[in-house]
């Protein structure tokens, strides 16, 4: 099971390139979305990442920033981002394999994946919003704006 | 998510083939450059043909701008195209010449649809087309567009099997029946 809205979502450092890695805490005061998925390289044109790159300029209207996590080392994540031009950061759940996907309850154990599984996070890093997706449906955007409202409507109160 | 369904409803500002009382609407968000789109294209003209009056198909632009450096140029002229009442000529020219969609060939493509090219110049320096393109793309990301193509159909979006026309056309069918 995926961690739920309302708990605290747990800290990790994960390689974003060979000499670099980002961890939770260097995020907060700003709303996070955590894009857990299967693989780089999936062979569709519209596939989850190359959504959210082009989705990105909305994201960053509520101030957000989004992270891909899947278990595919840092050059395989390097190639791929450069190839779809993508302009938000890959980490690399790399070692442990998944450990960090395991402890958001977002991994598939069977096949040794990241599940699609989506998790907003508000600035003192509690996750607000989390959404499990079939493994073969990319899950789209617009759950993740439907959350990133949700935040920015708690803070005008 | 489930339950995605269509934001904003299909209104007059959308490109519509077919009657407005037809009981199965289809709605396509499409890239010109994609190449599954293409793929999509003469399968969504057989099914017209099957369906009839019974279907009416609306197109919406979902380009992929950073994988597709031409979609959104070409998204553009299509709407441009529009403006002049030569919408569905325009796409029909752009889906059967997607090697074709550089700003040189787009102005070639207008040329054969004989467009008026000054008004097509203005038309195209303006922002209006831009902000149609735009507000298309946004009312898919809110409708659960996932990748393009994006078919919703009656307002819901479709996640079943598109690239087979005869499969295709008996949902689309099965639709119809159930209204």
């Amino acid at each position: 099971m995926a961690l739920a809205a309302g708990t605290p979502a747990p800290d990790f450092k994960l390689q974003v390139t060979p000499d670099q890695a980002v961890s939770l805490a260097d995020f907060r005061g700003k709303p996070l979305i955590l894009a857990f998925y299967p693989a780089d390289w999936s062979p569709v044109c519209g596939d989850q990442m190359a959504l959210y790159n082009e989705v990105l300029p909305e994201f960053r209207k509520f101030g957000a920033e989004i992270l891909g996590i899947s278990v595919d080392g840092v050059w395989c994540h390097l190639a791929f981002a450069k190839d779809r031009k993508l302009h938000f950061p890959l980490l690399a759940d790399f070692e442990p394999k998944g450990g960090v996907a395991q402890k958001f309850g977002a991994y598939d154990n069977a096949n040794g994946i990241c599940e699609r599984a989506l998790f907003v996070l508000d600035g003192d890093g509690v996750i607000r919003w989390s959404y499990v997706s079939p493994i073969a449906i990319n899950p789209g955007a617009d759950g993740i704006l439907e959350a990133l409202e949700g935040l920015a409507g708690k803070g005008a109160h | 998510m489930s339950g995605h369904g269509l934001k904003p409803p299909v209104g007059p500002s959308d490109h519509v083939e077919g009657p407005a009382d037809a009981p199965v609407t289809l709605v396509e968000y499409g890239d010109y450059q994609c190449p599954y789109c293409g793929e999509a294209y003469p399968i969504v003209k057989q099914v017209q043909k099957k369906l009839g009056a019974k279907l009416r198909f609306v197109f919406r632009n979902f380009p992929l701008a950073e994988a597709h450096p031409f979609a959104t140029g070409a998204a553009e002229m299509a709407e441009a195209a529009g403006l002049q009442d030569k919408f569905w000529q325009m796409h029909d020219m752009l889906y059967e010449h997607q090697d074709a969609l550089d700003p040189d060939s787009l102005v070639e493509h207008a040329r054969h649809l004989h467009l008026d090219m000054a008004k097509l110049k203005t038309t195209l320096g303006s922002s209006a087309v831009a902000e149609h393109v735009r507000s298309d793309f946004m009312s898919g990301v809110r409708s659960g567009v996932n990748g393009t193509p994006s078919f919703f159909v009656n307002g819901v979006r479709f996640d079943g099997n598109w690239t087979d026309a005869d499969e295709f056309a008996a949902a689309l069918e099965a639709v119809a029946n159930a209204v």
